[in-house]
């Protein structure tokens, strides 16, 4: 890297790294603290820590709550991440190929609306689809999740269409293949990793949204929202062990679509908005 | 490669636009109708009264709310961009490219754990018996008062906005050209004037960036002020969750929405605007 020998101060080096090493500390501090306190025996969290424990998984696994709720959560982010990947395909492909009048608004449409704050979504769906009987199913969830979720499959999916070779599809097209063939044996051959990434991404998304999803889920609640019931209710060790559940199963989904995505091009670095 | 419309773009490009505009633009714009529909006997009907925006923007309350949800959400935009910048700053140029990888990997994590279990998690560490309080004992101090407080809302704040905040401000420094820095140096510029006459001038489009997405986290979030902050004081987004789930005061929430969407636009203009035009003048020099 630059500047091997000039101003180089040891000193300074190494309190840039102490400090890089606290910021961790800090960020991964609930999160290990989550995992740790959900195998303690102990109701009220504290240290010194009691014994190690599977109680609380037990009291979570033996709640049909849990169980309705993870139902919710699994059905909804499967056809929730599907819809998105073909919504957000659409878009990137629609991006990387044509030029038209209004493209800037289409964009905008196509990546905006994880900006707005999820509770005025939340009331907007909740108003919204309450008016034309749509509210209170997780049909509703899927609707408003989509919305939030397209976006980030059209940013993955369209960073791996803008690596292809511009030349490739018109070449296709010389030899003989109609647009629909091109798609088939050309663009979504290359792009299959960006789709499955984007899958997984918006299928983890959909896992952890919980505000919107509380706004107009009705009875059908998702994993999250039950934690923020839980959360409302009483302290409860209940809220590591879930927690810590659904990590490992966010993590599987972020980790497939990181080796999908390739180590090559740090691929996370445009859809964490 | 401009073409006539076919049924082949518009496959391609029409499902996302119906989709958008049904169920993004509609619900936003119903919302914008909703305000001024009237409440009569607990039952809403439409109706074009201003009614909602009188009650509300006569409110007390509400001007309070929303000076102190503004306030949090600058100083957390500013104390984030701080925090953060030392960081990025070691990431992109203190870190080979493989320890890079492994830092940026790192950072992505917190995006897919629960925002809501974190912060259940702060309780444990914040809480007048927490961890916090204990280890402090240890050395003879405290307890101290520290969940409830406007300084834990901002400590779930930081959780909720950190990580973003270091990945785009790392985003832009990494792509600063370093022939800039070499010759800064060989101009005999020291470490802490690169810093501010080559690095943060360079890379001002993002930082600015940055600083906006955690304002406009921050300003929405419910989830810190409420279960960190313990809901005191009111903030904008506390006060829509109220209305909402109380009650059939809908139009009156639609009212706080839009002016939140209001701010935010405004903000995020103003912040666009900074951001460029100190580009602009940083390639004139």
């Amino acid at each position: 890297m630059s500047a091997e020998s000039i101003n180089r101060s040891r000193a300074v080096d190494w309190s840039l790294r102490v400090y890089l090493v606290l910021a961790y500390l800090f960020i991964f501090a609930p999160i290990a603290a989550s995992f740790v306190f959900s195998f303690n025996s102990d109701r009220f969290p504290s240290i010194p820590l009691g014994q190690f424990s599977l109680e609380w998984y037990k009291a979570v696994a033996t709640d049909p709550l849990v169980w309705e709720g993870m139902g919710n959560t699994l059905v909804i982010g499967l056809v929730v991440g599907c819809v998105s990947t073909l919504l957000g395909f659409g878009a990137a492909y629609t991006d990387y190929r044509y030029n038209f009048f209004g493209k800037q608004i289409y964009m905008a449409l196509a990546l905006l609306p994880p900006t707005i704050p999820v509770i005025i979504m939340g009331l907007a769906m909740l108003a919204f689809l309450s008016r034309v009987n749509l509210s209170g199913q997780a049909l509703s969830v899927v609707i408003a999740h989509v919305v939030i979720c397209a976006p980030f499959a059209m940013a993955i999916i369209r960073l791996r269409l803008s690596q292809m070779d511009p030349a490739l599809e018109p070449a296709a097209w010389n030899l003989g293949a109609s647009e629909w063939a091109t798609m088939r044996h050309v663009i979504v051959p290359f792009t299959k990793p960006a789709i499955f990434g984007a899958l997984f991404i918006t299928m983890a998304v959909s896992f952890d949204e919980f505000a919107i999803a509380w706004f107009v889920s009705g009875l059908n609640e998702t994993l999250p929202v039950k934690v923020l019931g839980f959360l409302q209710g009483q302290v409860s060790p209940r809220i590591n062990a879930i927690g810590t559940f659904v990590f490992v199963i966010s993590m599987t989904l972020v980790i497939l679509a990181q080796i999908l995505l390739s180590g090559r091009v740090t691929p996370v670095t445009d859809d964490k908005e | 490669m401009r073409r006539a419309i076919s049924i082949y773009g518009l496959t391609f490009s029409l499902p996302l636009l119906v989709w958008q505009v049904l169920f993004f633009v509609a619900p936003l714009v119903f919302l914008v109708a909703l305000s001024f529909w009237t409440v009569k006997n607990f039952t809403m009907r439409p109706d074009f009264d201003p009614v909602n925006w009188v009650t509300m923007y006569g409110k007390p309350v509400f001007w309070q709310a929303y000076g102190i949800t503004f306030a949090l959400a600058a100083s957390a935009s500013v104390l984030a961009s701080l925090l953060a910048f030392p960081c990025s700053y070691a990431i992109a140029f203190k870190l080979s490219d493989r320890a890079r990888r492994w830092a940026v990997f790192l950072m992505v994590i917190p995006f897919f754990t629960s925002y809501l279990v974190r912060v259940y998690s702060w309780q444990i560490f914040l809480s007048d018996a927490g961890i916090v309080n204990v280890l402090l004992g240890q050395i003879g101090l405290g307890p101290y008062a520290m969940l409830n407080t406007p300084g834990a809302t901002m400590v779930g704040y930081m959780t909720l906005s950190l990580p973003l905040v270091i990945l785009l401000q790392l985003f832009s420094l990494v792509f600063i050209d370093r022939n800039l820095i070499e010759a800064a140096h060989n101009m005999r510029c020291g470490r802490l004037r690169t810093v501010f006459e080559v690095v943060i001038p360079s890379a001002r489009t993002g930082l600015v960036i940055a600083a906006l997405f955690c304002f406009i986290l921050t300003f929405g979030d419910f989830v810190s002020p409420v279960y960190l902050g313990g809901g005191d004081p009111t903030t904008l987004s506390i006060l829509i969750t109220d209305t909402t789930k109380s009650g059939q005061q809908w139009p009156r929430a639609a009212v706080i929405a839009l002016t939140m969407i209001g701010t935010l636009l405004a903000v995020a203009f103003v912040a666009v605007r900074f951001a460029y035009a100190g580009q602009a003048k940083g390639a004139r020099k």
